[in-house]
Order: C-alpha cells, then sequence, then structure tokens
C-alpha cells in the first residue's frame, strides 16, 4: 500500500512520517506541495512542521497549494487523510474539519510525552485501538489551542468526531480537551500530538516498562494499511 | 499607488494574548487609562491601474475565505485608498 507524505515549505517531519509509515509496513511516496499529481496512492499524511513559515495563520496558505486542492477533491470521495500538527492545522484551514487552532493558552510552545484517550476507533487511522484506549505520544506545538463555536462542539460531541482527547493535563486550553477530530465518514483524521515519533523502540517516549520504549503511534498506520488489505 | 485595505480582529470573545501582554507593559509604563489593548491585522493589497468595483467585490470575498478565518477573526472593514 502506497501512502504519500507531502512537503511544503517548511515541512519539517515529512521524513519521519515516512519512516513511520516504512516500520508499519507500508511504501512511503514523498509527494510535493506545487505538483496537483498524489502519484495514485492510497492514502496521504500531511506532517508536521511549519508550513510558509505559519505566515498569515498557521496551514492557510498551505490549504491552497495545489497538492492539498487535490487532497480535499479525494477526500470527498474516501481517500484516507491523516493530519499531523501543522497537518492537522491544513485540515483545518482547508474545511476538511471544523474549528480553528490558536496560540497555546499559556503561550508557550510546549514540548511533552502527552496521553491521549481514542475516543473513537471507528476510522481508518484508528481501527486498530480498542476504544477508550489510553496512548502516550509525544506533542510539540505553539498553536495547538482548540477552539469552536458551541454549535460545533455540541455536533462534535453529538456524531462522536472527537478522535482523541487530551489526558491528564490539557497542554494548550484546547475546548473540550480536544486533541484530534476525525469528519463524518471516519476517512480524514487530525491531531495535535505526532503519532509518526512514536514508532520505535529506543526512540519513542518513555513507558513504565523501559525508557523511550513507546510505540503506540504505530497503530495509526497499521490502521490504515490493514483497512487496504480488507478492502 | 492604488490599494485595498482589509483590517482584521480577533473576534471578540477570544482571548487576544497579544493585546493582553501589550496592555499590561502599557499600564506599567504609567498608562493606567488605557483599559484593555487588541491587536489585529493590517492587509494591503496593491494594484497598478485604478480599484474597480469588482476588485472590490473580489477583495470581500478573498478577506472572508483566505485572508480571514471567521472561526477566530472579523473582517472589520475593507477600505480602498486612491
Amino acid at each position: 500500500m502506497k501512502i504519500g507524505v507531502i512537503t511544503y515549505p517548511g515541512t519539517l517531519d515529512d521524513r519521519d512520517a515516512q519512516r513511520a509509515i516504512r516500520l508499519a509496513g507500508g511504501t512511503p511516496v514523498s509527494l510535493w506541495h506545487a505538483d496537483d499529481d498524489l502519484k495514485k496512492v492510497d492514502a496521504v499524511v500531511l506532517p508536521g512542521g511549519f508550513s510558509y513559515g505559519d505566515y498569515l495563520r498557521c496551514g492557510a496558505i498551505a490549504a491552497q497549494a495545489p497538492a492539498t486542492k487535490e487532497v480535499i477533491k479525494l477526500a470527498a470521495q474516501g481517500l484516507p487523510v491523516l493530519g499531523i500538527c501543522n497537518g492537522f492545522q491544513i485540515l483545518v484551514e482547508s474545511h476538511l474539519l471544523p474549528g480553528g487552532l490558536i496560540r497555546n493558552e499559556k503561550q508557550h510552545f510546549v514540548c511533552r510525552d502527552q496521553k491521549l484517550r481514542v475516543e473513537n476507533n471507528n476510522t481508518a487511522w484508528t481501527s486498530l485501538f480498542e476504544e477508550n484506549e489510553e496512548i502516550l505520544i509525544p506533542l510539540k506545538n505553539g498553536e495547538g489551542g482548540y477552539i469552536a463555536t458551541d454549535e460545533t462542539l455540541k455536533m462534535l460531541e453529538a456524531e462522536n468526531r472527537i478522535a482523541f482527547r487530551y489526558l491528564d493535563t490539557n497542554p494548550n486550553g484546547s475546548m473540550n480537551d480536544i486533541a484530534g477530530l476525525t469528519n463524518e465518514r471516519g476517512n480524514v483524521v487530525g491531531l495535535m500530538p505526532h503519532p509518526e515519533h512514536a514508532v520505535e523502540p529506543g526512540f519513542g517516549p518513555d513507558t513504565d516498562i523501559a525508557m523511550r520504549s513507546g510505540v503506540d503511534g504505530l497503530k495509526f498506520f497499521q490502521s490504515v494499511l490493514k483497512m487496504a488489505v480488507n478492502s | 499607488m492604488p490599494k485595498i485595505i482589509v483590517e482584521i480582529m480577533p473576534k471578540q470573545d477570544l482571548l487576544d494574548p497579544q493585546g493582553k501582554a501589550v496592555a499590561n507593559a502599557l499600564q506599567r509604563s504609567g498608562n493606567r487609562e488605557i483599559s484593555a489593548v487588541r491587536i489585529g491585522k493590517r492587509i494591503e493589497l496593491h494594484f497598478d491601474r485604478p480599484i474597480t468595483d469588482q476588485d472590490m467585490e473580489n477583495a470581500s470575498a478573498q478577506a472572508s475565505s483566505f485572508l480571514s478565518n471567521d472561526v477566530i477573526e472579523d473582517v472589520v472593514a475593507i477600505t480602498k485608498e486612491d
């Protein structure tokens, strides 16, 4: 299965995302923001970083890129799309997911291993998790405060579209402790924390078992690969 | 130079941390009569020819769809300068 990873000017974590896809058993395909050819990939990852220097608003300019326009089109047909951190911001600015992301409540860039609860395991990227499974993956952002209107929040809660919630501590002031969302169909998922940084023993978050042994991020990529095998 | 000026402010009910920090600094330096500060954006669209009604309409569409995000910001003014 081919999973594309889009690189924008200012993207940082494209290589890590490609590595995570490889470790999960998929074939990563490098995609370029200015190219509207998605090379017939079976899924797409919008990686983290600071696309276009976060100019105007985080993700706003990337949302206008030719590759993103193609992602918007194919997502409507069911293409699995995962937006991580800046990728989540791009999904929000592209209106594939509702709401907005603003500067962290306490103004600081936050970098920590973050506990999350998987609230919806019925998506393309979370199907291998148990419902309400608690996972630990790195979080690193300056503008990760999720906001939305009361009406949108009610809809997200009612339709079970909050895919992940922060546990123990809310690192950025996100409303309803929202760490990540899914669309109605479950093929588009976006979250602020970074699953691609918790995929290989020795390089992940510390766990109770051993230092840097956390690999909870791997299941995101394995979930989408499993879907391809089953279809 | 003819230009269209788009002014954008963070939504009224949204915390504007930048403005709050600046307000605190102003008050510390003695400007106690300033009760609050809010910081927005001014975006200038420049033209090499006179601005038409069509340009204004287009700027207005871009202001609400791309230049601002209506979840967090309001477009407060779109003006023309010849």
